[in-house]
């Protein structure tokens, strides 16, 4: 019983008992680098009442999940987290920890890699181990995402990261999956670093964000014909979680606001896929959102100049094509 | 009530190009500013200066470079500026950088410690937190509105789905979100008096209480063992084909780009 | 080219810079489209200490310089050329005129508000029959028992209307010619003292111009700036410092055209190729950047000799006709190097080359720049 061999721990973040998607993730990359460092991946759960979540944490690729199951924990707050997850590396010298890069998780880990005096990278893009010298390399973007570096941990232990969600890959479920349950136990008692939660408010259907915010915009011109043609727009946007934007045809049109135009006149943006439907891309446009990860381009006419920026080209009608593209997303997502 | 706030001198990342030849990049030209969340932290020690008096000490590490950022919050507004500038310091990751700059602070009387969330060259969202851990003081990251009630600060702490209220006893550290506020603008007179009425206060090596493995690049658990210039866009692919295969083609690009 | 500006010099400027990009550039169409005076902008640089930049902190100044100023009025120039010419006429003519030329007892009540940017400023020489020639000035006035009283209609009086202050020139003895005119510090809200329609101008439209009408105005004896008979000097070394202004207009206006002109060069294709490639473009571009930074040093050099006390009528003189005329031809090439683009309103220097007209005419056309300049020749 118990961790007798090396071990990674992953931060098995919960919020209202239930686990965050991004600890999944992080279970199917640790067990891609257990195996060439002959480790556990041991799941490490604070919470409260949490008796039921460790068998997710099995199916998706913990071998054990260290539980310390407390009142203190029920919501997150720094300080008992801290004193938990400090506490468990201290007994159990894991050689690595991930977190996920959640508001959580990038509030907790710096704080634990300070108290035990170890290094953390974070927003992780890629972690691997080499293959001779079994390294633990640790890439992460840089200078407004232009360089990627690659880091590493030398001399303290354990190397800790957390980790961008929606990169690693998760495992395909294993449902009968079982692993070994460790209780932890620990004494929380209040002390001048313990914060007090006042309020906790939840903010149900976020509210409309700035385009220039927006992960994903999916922007319309005047091939989308009216007002009308953006709703196809509007559902494309949802079911992936960005926003509406606009080309300056649109919004002379009178069909969008001045608010979501992009361009030369309107707004620049970045984001990371940018899905351009029925905008031919003149030069004023272009100009307003070139520097996109991600570009997506659908129009009906080959010749459209949107397509020479465009990483993906999509000759045809947006009308038939952005519907099923809604439609199978939405199927993607929900499997 | 004395506000230290941690200001970082970052490079303007949205001028950063890659040299489309050699696919490096271009620091050249580049500017220096003062980090955006950090400028939000100003701004809150200096609306809490405006609202119920506050002494606002601006404190950076970095080079001698750096004394543009500690003028320029002082051209804002505050009191004082100290710029922590070692060559012994140079090569610091966060949590070398934070053991030192919690060195600086306890040389200073302070009732709250504000910091931006993140630096907009290394968006790692540490230091702050860090600092904390070495002061021994607790921190709110992820500030979105604050305010100071008695002996205590009370915040609006930003999570993706939520936000919580929490207060902490002072001494606290919180970092700041952009979103805390909209910094004001140097006066003309500001940024004259900061020049030619005003010191920033530079303390060396000698000056800080703390240990020599805890600094610059010997005292950093971390190391960076390459650095590569993201992967250049190809050019890009264009389809005609029937609307069940386009369809289909997207959804694989999607995924490969993790985007699904 | 920065002429070894001081570090409070080059942060000034970022921060004129930001300012402009942040607040006043996303107005600047719907300014110069709607006929606007661009209130709110005005507000927030009263705020910010734009309206009081070279005068000292003590009369509630901001203590920089003409060298500051000059930056300022650039960068905003920049972007919207009517924002940097309310600026100007409220800083360098109304503001300065008593700052040079006002006793103690009117920098108080006049110029500290102005400086502090609690009341905007105006300065009004020109009338109908007198333009170049200010001997042909007709609004007269008269001195009745512990009054002024002021009668004429002065006309193009940028900020008319829109400022609470107002320096103006008026004969006090008609038969004397120049060594007739004095000045004169008159508020807004005084008896008798009114506002014609404004103009419809080809550029700088968001500027209010229109005519200041006196029928019987009383004003306080206190009210003459300077002495009597002296408003001839008065408004020409009023003007000499005005000049710096616009030419910094001028300028600004010039590099605003430029720097939209080299992205759009870059961006636009024809036969498959950016046209920045072809050399036309590039002859073009580097003519003009010559043109402007050239500009540049007679305009900075002007404002350094102000601030080290030196004479500078004849450099504002040059600075101003130098500029006014690389504006013209500068905006006027970007719009031809933007093709049907620059023609059309998107891309801004259509308006620029509107805008860029008028700093050939006003505070003194080229031509009398010219005749400024000759006549230090030719003494």
């Amino acid at each position: 019983m118990g961790i007798n061999k090396k071990s990674i721990f992953v931060f098995a973040e919960q919020v209202d008992n239930r686990i965050t998607s991004v600890v999944f993730e992080l279970l199917g990359k640790a067990r891609e680098l257990s195996e060439k460092l002959n480790a556990v991946v041991v799941a490490v759960l604070p919470g409260y009442q949490i008796a039921e979540l460790p068998k997710d944490l099995y199916a998706y690729g913990a071998h054990k999940v260290l539980i310390s199951d407390h009142q203190a924990l029920r919501e997150y707050r720094t300080e008992p987290y801290t004193q938990v997850i400090a506490e468990m590396i201290r007994q159990y010298e894991p050689q690595i920890v991930l977190f996920g890069a959640t508001s959580i998780g990038r509030d907790l880990a710096p704080r634990v890699a300070a108290r035990i005096h170890t290094g953390l990278t974070a927003d992780c893009t890629g972690l691997r181990v080499e293959d001779e010298r079994l390294r633990f390399l640790m890439t992460r973007p840089a200078f407004g995402g232009n360089l990627m570096a690659t880091i590493v941990c030398p001399d303290h232990q354990p190397a800790m990261a957390t980790v961008r969600p929606g990169v690693m890959v998760k495992r395909l479920p294993e449902p009968d999956a079982m692993g070994e349950l460790i209780p932890f136990e620990i004494d929380l008692t209040e002390n001048h670093l313990f914060t007090k939660i006042l309020e906790t408010v939840r903010e149900e259907g976020s509210k409309k964000l700035d385009i220039q915010d927006a992960d994903i915009l999916v922007a319309g011109g005047r091939g989308m014909k009216s007002a009308k043609g953006f709703e196809i727009l509007r559902d494309l946007a949802d079911v992936l979680g960005g926003e509406v934007a606009s080309s300056r045809a649109a919004v002379d049109a009178g069909w969008q606001e001045k608010a979501i135009q992009v361009g030369q006149t309107g707004k620049t943006v970045r984001p990371n896929l940018y899905i351009a439907c029925g905008i031919s891309g003149a030069i004023q446009h272009l100009a307003g959102m070139e520097e996109s990860d991600f570009i997506v381009a659908i129009n009906s006419d080959p010749t459209a100049p949107i397509f020479n920026v465009a990483d993906v080209g999509i000759v045809g009608d947006v009308f038939k094509i952005v519907p099923k593209l809604t439609e199978a997303i939405r199927k993607e997502r929900t499997n | 009530m004395n506000i230290i706030v941690c200001i970082k001198q970052v490079p303007d990342t949205k001028e950063v190009r890659i040299d489309p030849v050699k696919g490096t990049l271009i620091r050249q030209g580049v500017p220096s500013i003062m980090n955006p969340d950090d400028k939000a932290a100003l701004e809150a020690a200096l609306r809490i200066k405006d609202g119920m008096g506050a002494k606002v000490i601006a404190l950076s590490m970095g080079p001698l470079q750096a004394d543009a950022v500690l003028r320029e919050a002082m051209a804002m507004g505050a009191d004082e500026g100290i710029l922590v500038s070692d060559p012994q310091f140079g090569g610091a990751d966060t949590w070398a950088t934070s053991a030192t700059l919690a060195a600086a602070i306890t040389k200073l009387e302070y009732d709250l410690v504000l910091a931006g969330r993140q630096a907009i060259d290394g968006d790692t969202a540490q230091v702050g937190p860090e600092i904390a851990e070495h002061l021994g003081i607790p921190h709110i990251s992820y500030a979105k509105e604050l305010r100071i009630e008695g002996d205590e600060v009370i915040v609006k702490r930003q999570f993706e789905d939520r936000y919580q209220l929490l207060s902490a006893k002072m001494p606290v550290l919180v970092t700041a979100l952009s979103e805390l506020n909209q910094p004001r603008y140097m006066t003309p007179r500001g940024i004259f008096e900061a020049y030619r009425e005003k010191q920033v206060t530079h303390w060396q090596r000698n000056d800080i209480p703390v240990e020599s493995e805890n600094i610059g690049l010997k005292g950093s658990p971390t190391r960076v063992i390459e650095t590569n210039p993201k992967v250049m866009k190809a050019p890009g692919t264009k389809i005609e084909e029937d609307v069940e295969k386009s369809v289909q083609y997207l959804i694989e690009k999607l995924k490969e780009k993790y985007i699904l | 080219m920065d002429m070894n500006f001081s570090k409070e010099h080059l942060m000034a400027r970022q921060l004129f810079h930001d300012f402009a990009v942040n607040e006043v550039e996303p107005w600047a169409e719907q300014t110069d489209e709607g006929h606007r005076f661009p209130k709110e902008i005005v507000g927030k640089m009263q705020e910010l200490g734009f309206m009081g930049v070279p005068f000292p902190k003590e009369i509630g100044g901001q203590g920089c310089d003409t060298l500051a100023y000059v930056l300022l009025v650039e960068e905003l120039a920049k972007v919207c050329a009517t924002t940097a010419v309310i600026v100007s006429a409220h800083t360098s003519l109304a503001a300065d005129a008593i700052a040079q030329f006002g006793n103690e007892t009117q920098k108080e009540q006049f110029l500290r508000p102005l400086a502090e940017g609690k009341k905007l400023g105006s300065f009004a020489l020109t009338e109908a029959e007198a333009g170049t020639d200010a001997s042909g000035l007709n609004t007269k006035a008269i001195r009745d028992g512990d009054s002024w009283v002021i009668n004429g209609t002065k006309v193009f009086i940028t900020n008319a209307g829109q400022a609470d202050i107002y320096v103006i020139f008026a004969m006090t003895d008609k038969t004397a010619g120049t060594r007739g005119i004095s000045a004169f510090i008159i508020e807004k809200g005084t008896p008798g003292f009114s506002f014609g329609l404004p103009e419809k101008k080809m550029g700088i439209r968001g500027s209010s111009t229109c005519e200041l009408i006196f029928e019987d105005c009383r004003i306080p004896l206190e009210n003459l700036l300077g002495r009597e008979g002296k408003g001839f000097g008065i408004a020409m070394a009023t003007l000499d410092g005005g000049r710096i202004g616009i030419a910094a207009q001028a300028l600004g206006i010039a590099e605003g055209a430029f720097e939209k002109t080299i992205t759009y060069v870059k961006e636009r294709k024809q036969f498959k190729t950016p046209i920045a490639k072809f050399q036309n473009t590039q002859f073009v571009l580097a003519q003009m950047k010559t043109e402007i930074e050239a500009a540049r040093f007679l305009v900075y050099d002007a404002a350094l000799k102000k601030d080290s006390g030196k004479p500078y009528s004849v450099e504002a003189a040059m600075a101003k006709l130098k500029c006014s005329q690389v504006a013209s031809d500068v905006t006027r090439e970007c719009v031809q190097l933007h093709g049907g683009y620059g023609y059309i309103q998107a891309f801004q220097v259509e308006r620029m080359m509107r805008d860029a007209k008028i700093t050939e005419i006003y505070e003194g056309t080229s031509e009398v720049m010219k005749m400024v300049i000759s006549g230090s020749l030719l003494r």
